[in-house]
């Protein structure tokens, strides 16, 4: 160790990772310059939104010289004459102010002597310079443009597959030299399919059933069991609950509990439902404004509960409001949009067409919640239970009974008391006076008991909070700086101006009529944004690689016109999510082998060329099920209120109040411990670091995308969690238990089970071996063995240096780089 | 070690096809990506004056009237009403909002101490002994009027949740200092003598990496059990079984690559090893038994308990020491709404002592030039009375308009105090002093353009100091 070494080598390795991205996202255009003409949307709009926009882009308030150069007409224009001089003459660089601007030598003219941007390089100018003299075609920014289906383009290799998918990613593959890697084997391909669609690997058997499938279609088979089975629900679940933001805290000051379990078991069975996307998006956005609207159309409408917000008490409230309502509509953004709509909260956005008007149009349909703005005091039951009206109570028949029973029994006991009440006050005579008062006594606290009893009932009773409209309508203005305070214009509801306008109607426009627009066939960005998300989880990485921002300073489609033909074909099967996802999977695209030599991955170093299969780590949710899944204590058990597995003791209080609510973590017992990740509970301030460690988002804002990192911190988590280790034990003793096996077989069970993999002889060898080793050194350390097998009964015949060693084995297998890979 | 090799070798590799790819990139335009991605961890915007940072964060809001901006001409003004002239309408919390704004003067004496004769406040008899080592600024200012967005607010550059934090915009802009230690230590303190009536909620977001790769995030040590999360082996494992183990799942990864390809692999190794490493060099970090006993006592009674402020501050040296770049430690409790004196007595006590034997233990071992130290609330507290008011009991409510914060070491003059406030210490009077101008400070001692330490998020070049423009404070720079 040294205080002044050299910066160590797994830092200089993540770094080459990050300039790969910057790399990618400049490869695009240079690649183009060497074969192709220049297109505006693709080459020359990144590098203008990076560098010129700012001062030249659409915001109004700082456009400098009256120049933007986002747009070629208008007076502000590209294309605009001031002076004699247009800023940008198509066909001729010489009359190009713009040109002959940005390859001055003086400083003082361009770049802006206080400016931080990066100067243009030769190459970026060579870009514009191409594209002046091709003719400055100006075309509206792809995504804010309808998807067309385009034709899938002509192929040279016409062996591969005529799947469209297919032909759009062989076709760029072509124009870079480069061929499709090989369909990867069946082993891989079950592992790839089951972790894809279910979050889980496969057992053994349903290996086993796979390869002796040996029919045409056997591939198509195990891609509809998987969508059939209720664990694909809660997978896609997952990346949607990171999407809104879901967590079991409120996130802000006390950080006290709340409840929207039902929300989550919601989203649940819509997909596995395979709810239309559209419904799927109107639901959650305007629920609760059906004609009577059914339970799941009420659940749903809680996203837009699912912001933060502050417990009552020091905030001002009106401060609280315009944050919540700023909240909700940027989850709307980035969840729907797929855009920084937040940024035109205090200024118009500086890259894209969004303004200050158009994002208070949209504040307006999400104004008008009939709540308090910040969450109640600590009485009564809905603190307890983590709610705040309005919600919906969502009790079985039973349940409705009992609390019928209850609510007559108080009544005829509030009856009774008003009866003795009565009684007390005819009452003169003294002795008898007193023997009123004392029976008044008794029924008050009969009525309090069963009040009591009531309330603890009705806590157990799963509750939904629901989005609902206020009878009147609250104004909307335009907030100065987006300063709660500081009302601006009043604005009324409408959708941005730079997307195809909401149908005309007659009266105000309601949240139903916004979520219409959200899934007409004409809006350009709602399929596009699913689609490419629903890509992401399948291959890493989306078609567009910032999911969360579709906008100027997002990035280009590395296949425009596959995207394109997925958000088409999307919308044409009636938004038909299933569909969408088996389409991509039988891919051969999706199906290539991962496997890659130096060269190759060289030839397409982020794979954004898709030329073999993707490879990434598995996200902490999976990593955590498939432990506990192919240890066998995995509880399959669907639904229900967030559970608490074991972690490290005193994380909550490092963070909490003393009072906030609940202030420590208490770990649940019995084998609601080993339930599926989806259903633990999420406290904003200190998520579970399981998670979190594996970089699993805080849920504090929407989240798109995550990002994979490769820290000590997880070698630690997966080489020491106890639970972790707990589960290699219980993996170990159901092997061990079989004693008709011999050490070999007992290995290559715990390697196939785990990996999906067989051994070699060299590998078998060289785990035995380790075995060997480290069953040596428990035998002669009894102690030691005795305390990793803790707490376990050790069968006939099973030694606990056995078990020790065996134990250690599975972590191996645990750990290795394959297991915690999806490959 | 041969992975390490082959890694170096690998990455030459990786950096050799970058430079030569037909890709289109010219040499220019890579010769200015490798730098800023890579190098420029080693190789600063400026030259830098500091290069380690430890922030002591008071969470809660300290009374600057109480401890540093001495104003004693208000004690004739005992429970008169603030002039609305000089609160021109200053929104207050919902706790004070509609009541009678009554002056309540500080009980706490001040003195003049050292050669630059800073006012120190009597309730910081050990910091008053290092007077000269402190900056003290009075005139700093924020927008947030409660807790949680102000403190995220400071400990990241902006109100809303999900930005990069101090620490973590340091460890992607300059880089490891050393490589068994994660570059952003977050130490929190269990124990607060002042009372637990207002002890504050802290969130991880604020020490988290936000839109940074979460491997910058800070490594939050415990306080109980592993200072580092699943640092221990479990039970049954001893380091003889560990090595075992890891030499197999080494040696199967290594083969996996082989068959693979992905490099990512070598990245998984590499990391199985460095915690194995971390298993003895966070213990040995922790273990301060070797400490001579003189400094032990230095930092007070309580250093002797885990957890303690104190104990904090003698286990941030010792990563200063071993090259941690960015120390940051939480003392919480700091909210006096009610009966102030009593508790911020209490605080005071928790963190006088140990913070100023911080400063002469960084010097001792001629760390503290090459350190800023920072000690800052996120907010200041109101002139005027929360509830009961008596003229040795009051409490205060927030207020952002100005508050007080210190900084030493690293480039920072000592013996000064900077900034003014009004008569009322109400509002800045001069030299206002923002957050993103502290941010902007510190980053500039330790060699960075504020403006050039960005990170591409949602369509932005992310900043610490955010947009609005920021200003280095020169007047405070050696």
């Amino acid at each position: 160790m040294s205080r002044h070494g050299n910066e160590s080598i797994i830092e200089a390795n993540q770094h080459v990772k990050s300039i790969l991205v910057v790399f990618g996202i400049l490869a695009f255009p240079v690649l183009a310059s060497a074969e192709q003409p220049i297109r505006f949307d693709r080459d020359v709009r990144p590098l203008f939104s990076d560098r010129c926009f700012e001062c030249h882009g659409p915001d109004a308030q700082e456009r400098q010289g009256e120049l933007r150069l986002d747009r070629a007409d208008g007076p502000d224009g590209a294309y605009r004459t001031l002076d004699d001089s247009p800023a940008i003459k198509p066909g001729s660089i010489e009359d190009s102010l713009v040109w002959q601007r940005i390859t001055a030598v003086d400083d003082d003219v361009m770049p802006p002597p206080d400016s931080e941007k990066k100067p243009l390089t030769a190459s970026e100018m060579e870009i514009i310079k191409r594209w002046i003299e091709q003719g400055a075609e100006y075309v509206n920014f792809w995504a804010f443009v309808p998807p067309r289906m385009a034709d899938p383009p002509d192929l040279k290799n016409v062996s591969w597959s005529q799947q469209p998918i297919d032909r759009f990613v062989l076709h760029r593959l072509e124009e870079a030299g480069l061929t499709p890697k090989p369909t990867a084997d069946r082993r891989s391909l079950i592992r790839r399919l089951s972790l894809d669609l279910t979050g889980l690997p496969p057992t053994r058997d349903e290996i086993s059933q796979f390869l002796d499938d040996t029919a045409e279609g056997a591939y198509e088979r195990l891609v509809d069991r998987l969508l059939a089975k209720p664990q694909y629900g809660e997978h896609m679940t997952k990346y949607w609950l990171d999407l809104v933001r879901f967590a079991d805290t409120n996130g802000i000051h006390h950080d006290h509990y709340r409840e929207m379990s039902p929300y989550r078991d919601w989203v649940i069975r819509a997909f596995n439902q395979n709810l239309p996307y559209d419904d799927f998006v109107k639901y959650q956005l305007a629920g609760d404004l059906y004609p009577n609207p059914n339970y799941d159309q009420l659940i749903a409408s809680g996203f837009n509960r699912l912001h933060l917000i502050i417990d009552r008490g020091t905030a001002l409230p009106e401060e609280s409001f315009t944050r919540n309502v700023i909240d909700r509509v940027t989850a709307v953004g980035t969840a729907f949009m797929g855009l920084t709509v937040q940024c035109a909260v205090c200024h118009d956005h500086k890259y894209d067409p969004i303004t200050m008007r158009d994002f208070y149009q949209l504040f307006a349909f999400f104004n008008n919640l009939d709540a308090d703005p910040e969450t109640g005091g600590r009485q009564g039951s809905d603190f307890q239970r983590g709610l705040q009206p309005p919600y919906v109570t969502l009790a079985d028949d039973r349940q409705i009974a009992k609390l019928a029973e209850y609510d007559l029994r108080i009544k005829q006991l509030k009856t009774e008391l008003q009866r003795i009440e009565k009684q007390s006050k005819d009452t003169s005579d003294e002795t008898q006076k007193k023997a009123v008062e004392e029976e008044l006594e008794k029924a008050k606290q009969a009525l309090a008991k069963q009040e009591r009893e009531k309330q603890t009932f009705e806590a157990t009773i799963p509750a939904a909070m629901v989005m609902k409209e206020r009878a009147e309508l609250r104004p909307a203005h335009i907030l100065i700086r987006g300063a709660y305070d500081k009302p601006g214009e009043e604005v009324g509801r409408d959708s941005p101006a730079f997307l195809p306008p909401m149908k005309e109607m007659d009266g105000i426009k309601s949240r139903m009529d916004l979520a219409e627009w959200f899934v007409a066939a004409e809006n350009p960005l709602t399929a596009r944004v699913a689609v490419n998300r629903w890509w992401q989880q399948l291959f890493g990485v989306g078609i567009v690689k910032t999911a969360e921002d579709f906008g100027a300073r997002g990035d280009f489609p590395s296949h425009p016109d596959l995207l394109d033909y997925l958000a088409v074909s999307f919308v044409e099967s009636g938004w038909n999510v299933k569909a969408l996802i088996k389409q991509i999977v039988m891919s051969e695209t999706y199906r290539q082998s991962s496997d890659a030599t130096p060269d190759e991955f060289k030839n397409d170093p982020d794979n954004r060329l898709l030329s073999r299969g993707a490879r990434f780590r598995l996200d902490s949710e999976v990593i955590r099920d498939q432990v506990l899944a192919t240890s066998g204590l995995l509880n399959y058990e669907l639904f229900g209120m967030s559970v608490k597995p074991p972690q490290p003791e005193g994380l909550w209080e490092t963070v909490s109040m003393p009072s906030s609510y609940p202030r420590s973590y208490e770990t649940d017992t019995g084998n609601k411990i080993y339930r599926r990740s989806v259903y633990t509970f999420w406290k904003r301030g200190m998520p579970p670091p399981q998670m979190t460690i594996l970089n699993a988002p805080t849920r504090e804002a929407c989240i798109a995308r995550r990002e994979r990192t490769n820290t000590p911190l997880q070698a630690l988590l997966l080489l020491n969690e106890p639970e972790y280790v707990k589960s290699s034990r219980h993996l170990a003793q159901e092997i061990l238990a079989d004693r008709s096996q011999n050490a070999t077989e007992r290995l290559a069970a715990i390697y196939e089970t785990i990996t999906s993999r067989l051994l070699d002889a060299d590998d078998t060898a060289s785990y035995l071996k380790m075995v060997e080793d480290l069953e040596a050194i428990y035998r002669n350390n009894s102690a030691l063995a005795e305390k990793l097998c803790e707490g376990v009964t050790l069968r006939e015949g099973e030694t606990s240096a056995e078990l020790a060693a065996w134990t250690m084995l599975v972590s191996t297998i645990f750990n290795l780089d394959i297991t915690k890979t999806r490959s | 070690m041969q992975e390490w090799m082959e890694q170096h070798n690998r990455l030459q590799a990786r950096r050799q096809f970058l430079k030569t790819s037909g890709m289109g990139l010219g040499a220019t335009a890579l010769a200015s990506l490798l730098p800023q991605n890579s190098k420029a961890q080693s190789a600063p915007h400026l030259k830098p004056r500091a290069k380690q940072v430890i922030f002591l964060f008071m969470a809660g809001a300290p009374s600057q009237i109480d401890l540093f901006d001495y104003k004693p001409q208000l004690n004739k003004l005992f429970k008169e009403p603030l002039p609305p002239s000089v609160s021109m309408g200053q929104r207050v919390t919902a706790m004070t909002k509609g009541k009678e704004q009554l002056i309540a003067p500080s009980k706490f004496k001040f003195r003049q101490k050292g050669e630059g004769g800073n006012w120190m406040c009597e309730l910081f008899p050990h910091l008053s002994e290092v007077a000269d080592d402190l900056c003290i600024i009075n005139s700093m200012h924020t927008n947030a009027i409660n807790h949680d967005p102000a403190k995220t607010f400071i400990c990241t550059g902006s109100e809303i949740p999900g930005k990069a934090s101090m620490g973590a915009w340091l460890s992607y802009g300059l880089g490891s200092m050393n490589r068994d230690l994660p570059d952003f230590i977050v130490l929190t303190s269990a124990y607060w003598t002042g009372g637990t009536r207002n002890v504050q909620a802290l969130y991880s977001r604020l020490w988290g990496s936000g839109f940074l790769p979460s491997k910058y995030q800070g490594a939050a040590f415990q306080t109980s059990g592993d200072p580092v999360l699943f640092l221990s082996n479990p039970n049954g494992v001893d380091s003889d079984v560990r090595r075992r183990m890891l030499d197999t799942l080494g040696q199967m990864n290594r083969k996996h690559f082989e068959e693979i390809g992905d490099p990512e692999i070598q990245t998984t190794i590499a990391q199985q090893e460095m915690a194995f490493r971390m298993q003895a060099s966070v213990p040995e970090l922790t273990d301060i038994s070797a400490e001579p006993q003189h400094v032990i006592d230095s930092y007070g009674s309580e250093v002797h308990k885990s957890g303690s402020f104190a104990r904090n501050c003698l286990l941030a040296r010792r990563m200063i020491e071993r090259g941690v770049r960015f120390v940051q430690v939480f003392h919480r409790g700091w909210d006096h709404h009610s009966i102030l004196p009593k508790q911020l007595t209490g605080q005071c006590f928790d963190v006088d002592q140990p913070s100023a034997a911080l400063l002469k233990d960084l010097k001792q071992h001629g760390l503290l030039e090459d350190t800023i130290v920072v000690f800052a609330g996120e907010f200041g507290r109101t002139v005027y009375c929360q509830g009961t008011l008596k003229h040795d009991d009051y409490g205060r409510d927030h207020h952002p308009r100005c508050f007080s914060a210190w900084m030493a070491g690293g480039g920072i003059k000592g013996g000064i105090t900077y900034g003014e406030t009004d008569d009322f210490s109400y509002n800045v009077a001069h030299n206002p002093v923002a957050v993103r101008d502290l941010h902007a400070t510190m980053l500039h001692q330790l060699g960075i353009d504020h403006k050039k330490l960005t990170f591409p998020f949602q369509g932005l070049d992310q900043r610490l100091t955010g947009v609005e423009p920021s200003h280095i404070i020169k007047e405070v720079l050696v």
